[in-house]
């Protein structure tokens, strides 16, 4: 007992409770642990699971592409193409100064800006530059930047370009609809993007597939009624008159004459929908159906059609246009020559606006009112374009007999050239008024009868004759093929008063006319020089569309005998070489 | 018993071991199909490229033009075509001329 003696304090005795209420904390600290596990583990496994599950679940999300438009042949007319965006999250960005200058020229970026992107500390998502090639993504990816990252997105192509441009709109950067097609079809385009939830193993692979939380949906194919070929035919001769006129701008419709589908819309000035670096409203302005113009002559045919109808006149009755001016209610008007005596037939050929309006006041305003909000006049055409003009026309109860006048041939009424041109399917279509159409259909619409099939045939006769020569417009015809129209020249009002010298020169015509399969709309929106009526400026161009138009889908000429002579002194003899070889 | 026990021990284990090599097939498998999707994915991009390229050589402006400059190709002229009937007989009737 040497150390008792030495060490007092061994001598002390501790008190027996002492140690049992340690032992007791003890256990009791052990219950509690066992108690937790066994929660933990047997009652609330959700906690658990769901920390385990953030150590190798992810949830990924599953980016769905924008639907293809395409053309009434499959010609794709935009189309997306993946795309990589790069992103950094400042805070975390490891770069010397020598991998931000590669970093700079990889992206074709200016350093200095570049610094100053990854110093914006106080921010978490800076683009550093999107929408870049996949290839070009790869490059920078490689570099292995800490904080550098990548985002899939999709980018819209437009492979025809300038061509297609007012028809197919284009996309925002965000992949939405922003004019044409894209926007008004945007709900079918778009796609919706999916997620699924995923167990990836160490080496970040995906090992299993836990659930799919929300199945991606790429967005719909759209085919649209147009056809490039067509589109490229208007496209390229209107190009060319708008040049040649040096005119403010131009459109051209070019409508399937037994289904009402738009089978070319074109207008300048255009754009370059994948590069819109600079663009202008004047040019994205899809004119031929927003902008209103005044149609002039190309009116005539309706109000002659209404006469015609109701028993007024008939084809050979006789109006009498002299002097070439006449005044109603105090106001005069107009022919640009005087004609004389003439026939309903040479009305419309001649494009008198005496002989119209007089044939027009011999109709109810209120029949003629109708008539036109009929054929679809003032009245928002529904084709699901942006922006589609109502047009102007005013009530009939409004009208002055002046107006209803002026109306019959064309002046203080507007309208657009797609509402213009399809109010003319009353003429290729029996009578029968065809619903427009931008998508592909697949059977032709009946159509609301407006006036009766034998109208429609003497109108088309009469439309004929216009082509003809002593016509006003025998620049629109086309050799092998009988085709129909009528020239529209009008003043440009401006600030409700019209201005001499500005002019808008149109034609509408359709062919051929044995059984038409087009109708071709041109405008021509203030040409110079002196040649700007309707039949010098308007009706070369629609020669042009409607011939190339009708080679182009191989359309048997209807008028052969119009060929020129030559050929068919070669053809005979070629016919006879043919007959002696042949068996018959 | 204790030959039962040591039996049906065997026989876990053995299940036990099965699990897992079936576990770790199923994730291969798994990873195979997933890289097998992501190639399909980027095939179909690649399919798209390739049709905007198309696109972009047969514009009808360069076919017009390839056609015109390079192999000096033209229009028919109405004067240099002759139109024949089914029958093979020229559609452009010979009375109808002067």
């Amino acid at each position: 007992m040497k150390y008792e003696k030495r060490t007092p304090e061994l001598r002390l005795k501790l008190e027996g409770w002492r140690s049992r209420f340690v032992l007791v904390l003890a256990l009791a600290g052990f219950a509690l642990l066992v108690g937790r596990a066994f929660y933990l583990q047997g009652m609330d496994t959700s906690f658990l699971q769901a920390k385990g599950e953030q150590r190798y679940g992810r949830v990924i999300e599953l980016a769905a592409s924008r639907g293809p438009v395409k053309d009434r042949n499959g010609h794709p007319l935009a189309i997306s193409t993946p795309v990589e965006s790069i992103w950094v999250s400042p805070d975390d960005v490891e770069a010397d100064a020598a991998k931000v200058r590669a970093l700079a020229r990889v992206l074709d970026l200016d350093p200095s800006e570049l610094r100053q992107k990854i110093a914006s500390k106080d921010r978490q998502f800076v683009y550093l530059k999107r929408q870049i090639s996949p290839e070009r993504a790869a490059r920078v990816m490689a570099m292995r930047i800490p904080g550098v990252f990548e985002q899939r997105e999709y980018r819209r192509y437009y492979p025809a370009g300038a061509l297609m441009a007012h028809v197919v709109g284009f996309t925002g950067v965000d992949d939405n609809g922003q004019e044409g097609v894209e926007l008004a079809e945007q709900e079918r385009l778009a796609g919706t993007p999916g997620s699924r939830r995923v167990i990836r193993d160490r080496k970040g692979r995906i090992v299993e597939d836990v659930e799919s939380v929300r199945a991606p949906r790429d967005g719909e194919e759209v085919d649209l009624a147009v056809d490039e070929r067509l589109q490229y035919i208007a496209h390229r001769e209107l190009k060319a008159a708008v040049a040649a006129h040096h005119a403010k701008g131009g459109s051209l419709v070019i409508l399937d004459a037994r289904t009402g589908e738009i089978l070319a819309l074109v207008n300048m000035p255009d754009f370059n929908p994948n590069n819109r670096a600079d663009l202008t409203p004047r040019q994205t302005r899809n004119r031929s159906v927003t902008d209103l113009f005044e149609p002039g002559s190309t009116m005539k045919p309706f109000t002659i059609a209404a006469a015609l109808d109701d028993g007024i006149v008939k084809p050979d009755t006789v109006i009498d246009t002299a002097p070439g001016w006449m005044k109603i209610g105090g106001w005069p008007i107009h022919d640009s020559h005087p004609h004389g005596l003439l026939t309903v037939a040479q009305v419309i050929q001649k494009s008198s606006n005496i002989g119209t309006a007089k044939i027009m006041l011999r109709e109810p305003r209120e029949r003629m009112g109708t008539l036109f909000r009929d054929l679809g006049f003032g009245v928002a055409p529904r084709i699901g374009f942006p922006g589609a003009a109502k047009g102007l026309l005013r009530p009939w109860t409004e009208w002055r007999p002046v107006e209803q006048a002026t109306i019959a041939y064309g002046q203080g009424i507007s309208v657009s050239l797609l509402q213009l041109a399809r109010a003319y399917t009353i003429f290729t279509n029996e009578g029968r008024l065809l619903p427009l159409s931008l998508l592909k259909r697949d059977s032709a619409p009946i159509g609301r009868p407006l006036v009766s099939a034998r109208t429609a045939r003497e109108v088309t006769r009469m439309l004929e004759s216009v082509v003809e020569p002593g016509g006003t417009a025998p620049l629109a015809a086309v050799p092998g093929y009988r085709v129909a129209g009528k020239t529209g020249t009008a003043l440009k009002p401006e600030n409700g008063r019209y201005v001499e010298g500005k002019y808008v020169s149109s034609f509408v015509g359709f062919g051929p006319v044995s059984e038409p399969r087009f109708i071709v709309a041109v405008m021509i929106d203030e040409p110079e020089g002196l040649r700007n009526f309707g039949g010098d400026v308007a009706a070369p161009v629609f020669a042009a569309v409607m011939g190339s138009a009708l080679r182009m889908l191989s359309i048997p000429p209807d008028a052969p005998q119009t060929l020129n002579v030559k050929a068919l002194e070669r053809g005979e003899v070629e016919a006879s070489a043919h007959g002696a070889g042949g068996p018959g | 018993m204790g030959r039962v026990n040591a039996l049906l021990l065997a026989a876990l284990i053995a299940c036990a071991l099965g699990v897992i090599t079936s576990q770790h097939r199923a994730r291969k498998l798994f990873a195979d199909l997933d890289a097998e999707q992501a190639s399909a994915r980027k095939l179909g991009e690649e399919w798209t490229q390739l049709q905007i390229e198309q696109g972009t050589w047969a514009t009808h402006k360069r076919v017009e033009a390839v056609a015109s400059r390079q192999l000096g190709m033209r229009f028919a002229e109405p004067d240099t075509t002759v139109i024949i009937d089914s029958a093979g007989v020229p559609a452009a009737a010979a009375p109808r001329r002067p």
